[in-house]
């Protein structure tokens, strides 16, 4: 809910430099966590956009000093309820990098299933709940359930598809508990993988409907010239490996990713910004959509192929598309590594420490979220560093907030800052893996 | 003489994080109540996301939540809301860190006609939700209040529940 407080009367505005216009929005509906924004304007133009976080997962980083590397996988699970899995997945292939181990293939594909479930509970909560009642003129979900019964119960059912999936395999739907260096400490036989195909063939259909359903959406002209950064492996769409890509060339290693993508610090946040060579970037579905479409599965790349989209991708609106594309993609690929999966010998392989640096990224519902560990020989975690993904477009949202004001300024300061409300969540932003209050202002300067 | 109702018909859901502070406070008082009612009721822990509170409510007439609630009282002041004809939250807000929270989860399941037949709400004002500290002084007492009131409101759904 957002309240108008606008100082200075109309009258006044020949004098120019004169007014000051306040949009102020109490909470930001419908994101992850809360945050602040503050947007200042002068003679009608953009002069600065500040996305202020408040509480960067950096405490974590803290935290983790001095741990032992068997802690990691269950202290990163709690920086964040919607999206622990990407937390593990990428603690676990940094610190198995930095002990020189390969976990085998089928723990390899658990992997990727875990990360299917996610994709698929965190997605769908993002379509349906969060943002598809901004393209259907609705304050929120429980409005929008009174018109569109049948497809918010599509889309809750599609997300618990994902929480079955995950509290399967993680021993609970939030902050599981089976992952470890190593593999995991459980893992299923084949027969019970096989009880859950029946709601994922369920959910595959409900999800080549809910893309045919947000291509429908219309949606505001809007277009920037991102460059789109994501892992792009040669052969499959992304989760946990692969080099780094961007839509401007760069072609790296995890290990290079701090030698590219630079953190720095604002003023007016304590979280930092990521650039890519000094500039903002875009990661998070458009991005793995974009440098990735030839390597969907069969259904989810004929459904993303005939919503006739393509590079339109550069409207950030159609990010709900790109979304539901992978919530297609990761259902049919849990399905196909459900139907291939033979139990390991071993739920884990065995570990030993030894002193090093390790780095991975791995494909966050949000974009990439990349963790380096200095360890000891015992395995003692000396040094952690975590960039999340809502770090990472920070920097990108504000750019896009900056092409976008001028496009609302006519509008009433209430309806302004609601279309700046819905551009923001067009990135899912999980301000809670670092955020505390979210707020909206736009100021005209003056002077 | 009453029969008490079986396992099914009555579920109490404490909702909260056990790591921020005074929010864990719905979290303790659904652990007192699994000791202090047995088998008979379920009990059970909501962490997390509030959507799936539209899972845990279904199947059972009668559902009692206990959350921490920022309603402007002070801290440790007790609320009880019936829910089960409207949602009149006044000043009382849920606690989440997350975008859906238990008031959106009882409105979402109304709007979708999934709705038990009986909801309450019992709230406790809570003071801090810093992480890793413990329930403060004022919540521990509400908590001691709320936990008899759930105790009364379970065995009148009981009653309710007599053949």
């Amino acid at each position: 809910m957002g309240k108008e407080d606008v100082k200075g009367k109309k009258s006044s505005l020949p004098e120019k430099g004169k007014r000051t216009r306040t949009i102020a929005i109490g909470a930001i509906a419908r994101v992850e966590g809360e945050g602040a924004l503050r947007v200042t304007v002068k003679d009608g133009e953009v002069r600065d956009v500040e996305l202020r976080i408040f509480e960067p997962p950096r405490y974590f980083e803290a935290f983790l000093v001095g741990r032992h590397f068997t802690e990691v996988p269950d202290i990163v699970a709690r920086i964040c309820g919607i999206c622990p899995v990407a937390y593990q997945m990428s603690a676990v292939h940094a610190l198995e990098q930095a002990f020189g181990i390969r976990v085998p293939g089928p723990i390899r594909d658990l992997r990727r299933l875990i990360y299917c479930a996610e994709w698929i509970e965190s997605h769908a909560l993002h379509v349906y709940m969060l943002h598809a009642p901004d393209f259907l003129g609705y304050d929120g979900a429980i409005d929008m359930a009174k018109d569109h019964r049948d497809a918010v119960a599509r889309g809750l059912r599609l997300k618990k598809a994902g929480n079955r999936l995950l509290a399967f395999l993680g021993g609970r739907s939030v902050h599981p508990v089976s992952v470890k260096v190593g593999g995991f400490s459980r893992v299923p036989t084949r027969h019970e993988l096989q009880g859950l195909t029946d709601e994922l063939l369920w959910a595959r259909d409900a999800a080549i409907e809910t893309v045919q359903w947000v291509a429908g959406f219309e949606k505001p002209e809007f277009r920037q010239d991102y460059t789109f950064a994501a892992l792009a492996p040669e052969d499959e769409y992304p989760f946990n490996e692969g080099p780094i890509r961007s839509s401007r060339g760069l072609h790296i290693e995890a290990c290079d990713f701090e030698h590219h993508f630079t953190e720095s610090q604002v003023p007016y946040s304590t979280a930092l910004h990521s650039t890519l060579n000094g500039e903002s970037y875009l990661a998070g579905p458009a991005a793995r959509l974009h440098l990735n479409a030839s390597r969907l599965s069969p259904l989810a790349k004929h459904a993303w192929e005939e919503t006739r989209l393509g590079l339109t991708i550069l409207n950030p609106f159609n990010t709900i598309v790109a979304r539901s594309v992978e919530i297609l993609f990761a259902l049919e690929e849990a399905l196909r590594v459900i139907q291939a999966y033979e139990m390991p010998r071993s739920p884990s392989v065995s570990v030993t420490p030894r002193a090093g640096v390790g780095m991975a990224c791995t494909e966050a519902p949000r974009g990439m979220l990349y963790h380096r560990y200095a360890v000891d020989e015992q395995g003692t975690i000396r040094e952690a560093k975590i960039i999340p993904p809502t770090s990472q477009n920070q920097r990108r949202i504000e750019d896009d907030l900056r092409a976008f004001v001028p496009q609302v300024l006519s509008l009433s300061t209430k309806k302004a800052a609601l279309a700046c409300e819905r551009l923001i969540r067009c990135y899912d932003p999980c301000i809670s893996c670092a955020t505390h209050f979210l707020r909206l202002e736009v100021c005209e300067a003056a002077t | 003489m009453t029969k008490r109702a079986g396992m099914g018909t009555i579920r109490v859901i404490g909702v909260g994080n056990a790591w921020r502070g005074d929010d864990a406070v719905g979290l303790q008082a659904a652990r007192r109540l699994r000791e202090r009612l047995g088998p008979s009721v379920e009990v059970i822990d909501a962490e997390g996301d509030g959507l799936a509170l539209l899972d845990l409510m279904e199947g059972v007439d009668h559902v009692i939540l206990i959350d921490a609630v920022k309603g402007g009282g002070r801290p440790g002041a007790t609320v009880r809301l019936d829910l089960s004809a409207e949602s009149r939250w006044g000043t009382v807000v849920p606690c989440s860190t997350h975008a859906m929270g238990v008031a959106d989860a009882i409105d979402l399941a109304r709007a979708l006609g999934r709705l038990p037949k009986q909801v309450i709400l019992h709230g406790i004002e809570i003071e801090s939700v810093d992480s890793g500290h413990s329930l403060s002084g004022a919540v521990r007492e509400g908590l001691d209040i709320v936990v008899g009131q759930v105790t009364r409101d379970v065995e009148r759904a009981q009653c309710m529940n007599c053949t």
